[in-house]
């Protein structure tokens, strides 16, 4: 086993899942939600990239931001805000069916098949470095988590909309009692993980070409994983959630003979439900974890 | 009139925590609420600030209908709430809390002022700025979360049981406050346990008792009362226990 190309490809694939997992994470720290339609925000950025294959990358780009952020909106204000109060299952269960509405829809409008198109061809192009093998999309992946972390704390530490959504995501009504504008703050948040789920789509159809209308579904369930892994309700245990699955993932790839490798997603669940037994609320626990008071 | 409650019912599902509640608070007054646990005092402050739904009654503020409406919007016309139980935000610092407290204003210079003002009111919030607020003792805890409503200006200030599960010596600091926020001319609604202080420290005081006003009068008339103060001061003055 070549021990700095899987220290590379664990990194490559954490990243990867760590942008899936802060969407997640992200809603999930302020609303107690898990927003299961953010894997149709995926889908639809993947639908964006590939049919629209024809038109300049810079332009696609464009279009891609903008319909996952305003479709992340208006899922929120259609769907998600008439049940805010009614409870975390009456949401969860709300996030199931837009999900399969949009699964559906997707159908409708596009048919069943998968379709292929060249996102981003050049990013697939790869070099050597000593005995490791990188993929440039790798390193546009690994760049743009660090850009997007380091955009985030900033966001969150050093802005007084970011001071607001920490107050709200530890404490929801006493944020509103300070002025916190609830329905604001949850938009803005929907956005943000529209542009996760934009920026998702983007390195998940580079690596891919291919679209289907469930696409989005198993990164998600993989995101979703991560962030119970990390510890619900904190970013930055989604993020070291996301890394760590992405870790045992790859090291599962090289070192599983190759019977088993059909059954690698398998052996990778077991670890995390072996870490969850003995750490219950995942690797890092934050108070807002224990859910709002 | 600036507040006035006329009539509220409030109910959680099946029961009744309020029946036709009627009360008021003018401008420049202290008014506190006092009676016993479960008699639906919190929950008269949940009602005017929109945090639990109204069935029947009026609330008026500056004589206009504010039932139905948000908190963060209540909290613009000028009522603020400190909760029960202070509900700090403790994993942010002190300091944060503390301009959480102005995110209404738009004078953001304004806020860093009042931010340093009150540390250097409070010296106890001062040497921790810079911690998690969870770090802070109760009643340090108490202290940032009356500085956090008000460095939102309110017109109105509401405390629910400021005192709560706090030591006496702490209990008499918190009473303090108040009674500067008095001498400052401010207008606050207060609800509390410890009935004998905070009606003596009050220029009107209602008595309640199962969802339901049993007396209203000045502090000299409530605690002049020999019936009310023996079936409601009982204890005297104490502080709470959580």
């Amino acid at each position: 086993m070549n021990i700095a190309q899987v220290v590379v490809d664990a990194i490559a694939l954490g990243s990867l899942y760590a942008i899936f997992a802060l969407g997640i994470a992200l809603i999930f720290g302020i609303l107690k939600m898990i927003n299961f339609a953010h894997s149709e925000l995926v889908t639809i950025g993947a639908y964006i990239l590939i049919l629209l294959a024809d038109l300049p990358l810079p332009v696609r780009l464009i279009l891609l931001v903008l319909v996952t952020v305003t479709v992340a909106v208006l899922m929120e204000r259609i769907a998600f805000r008439p049940v805010r109060g009614a409870g975390p299952v009456t949401m969860l269960i709300t996030s199931f069916a837009v999900s399969y509405l949009l699964q559906n829809l997707a159908i409708l409008i596009f048919g069943p098949d998968l379709q292929s198109g060249a996102v981003w061809p050049e990013l697939n192009e790869s070099f050597q470095v000593g005995p490791v093998r990188i993929l440039l999309l790798n390193v546009v992946t690994v760049v743009l988590t660090i850009l997007l972390l380091v955009g985030l704390a900033l966001f969150l530490r050093k802005t007084s909309m970011g001071l607001q959504m920490r107050a709200a995501a530890e404490d929801f009504t006493t944020a509103r009692l300070v002025g916190v504008r609830a329905n604001l703050i949850i938009a803005v948040a929907f956005g943000m993980s529209g542009l996760l789920a934009g920026i998702a789509a983007l390195l998940l159809t580079a690596q891919t070409g291919v679209v289907t209308n469930t696409i989005g579904v198993q990164v998600v369930l993989m995101a979703f994983v991560a962030t119970i892994l990390g510890g619900m309700g904190s970013l930055s245990g989604a993020v070291i959630g996301a890394y760590v699955l992405g870790a045992i993932s790859v090291v599962l790839q090289q070192t599983l003979p190759l019977e088993f490798r059909p059954f690698r997603d398998a052996i990778l669940f077991a670890a995390v439900f072996l870490v969850l037994v003995f750490r219950p609320n995942g690797l890092i626990v934050t108070r807002a974890a224990k859910g709002r008071v | 009139m600036m507040l006035s409650v006329e009539n509220l019912v409030v109910r959680y599902g099946q029961s009744t925590a309020l029946r036709g509640v009627s009360f008021d608070v003018e401008e420049g007054q202290v008014v506190a609420i006092v009676g016993p646990n479960g008699a639906g005092k919190s929950t008269s402050l949940k009602a005017i600030v929109g945090l639990v739904p109204v069935a029947e009654g009026e609330i008026r503020f500056d004589g206009e209908r504010i039932v139905g409406q948000r908190p963060e919007a209540l909290l613009r016309r000028g009522i603020s709430l400190v909760p029960e139980g202070r509900h700090i935000f403790g994993s942010l610092t002190v300091e944060e809390n503390l301009q959480l407290g102005g995110t209404a204003r738009a004078d953001k210079r304004g806020v860093r002022a009042d931010v340093r003002a009150f540390l250097e009111r409070f010296p106890a919030l001062a040497r921790r700025r810079k911690s998690p607020a969870g770090k802070l003792s109760g009643g340090e805890q108490q202290q940032l979360a009356i500085a956090r409503a008000l460095i939102a200006k309110p017109r109105l200030l509401m405390l629910d049981e400021p005192s709560l599960g706090l030591a006496p010596l702490i209990v008499e600091q918190i009473f303090d406050i108040i009674a500067e926020l008095r001498a400052d001319g401010s207008t606050v609604l207060l609800v509390e346990q410890n009935a004998t202080k905070a009606v003596e420290l009050a220029d009107f005081a209602y008595v309640m008792q199962s969802g339901e006003l049993v007396m209203s009068g000045s502090s000299d008339q409530i605690l002049s009362s020999e019936e009310i103060v023996a079936s409601y001061f009982g204890g005297g003055p104490k502080g709470g226990t959580e």
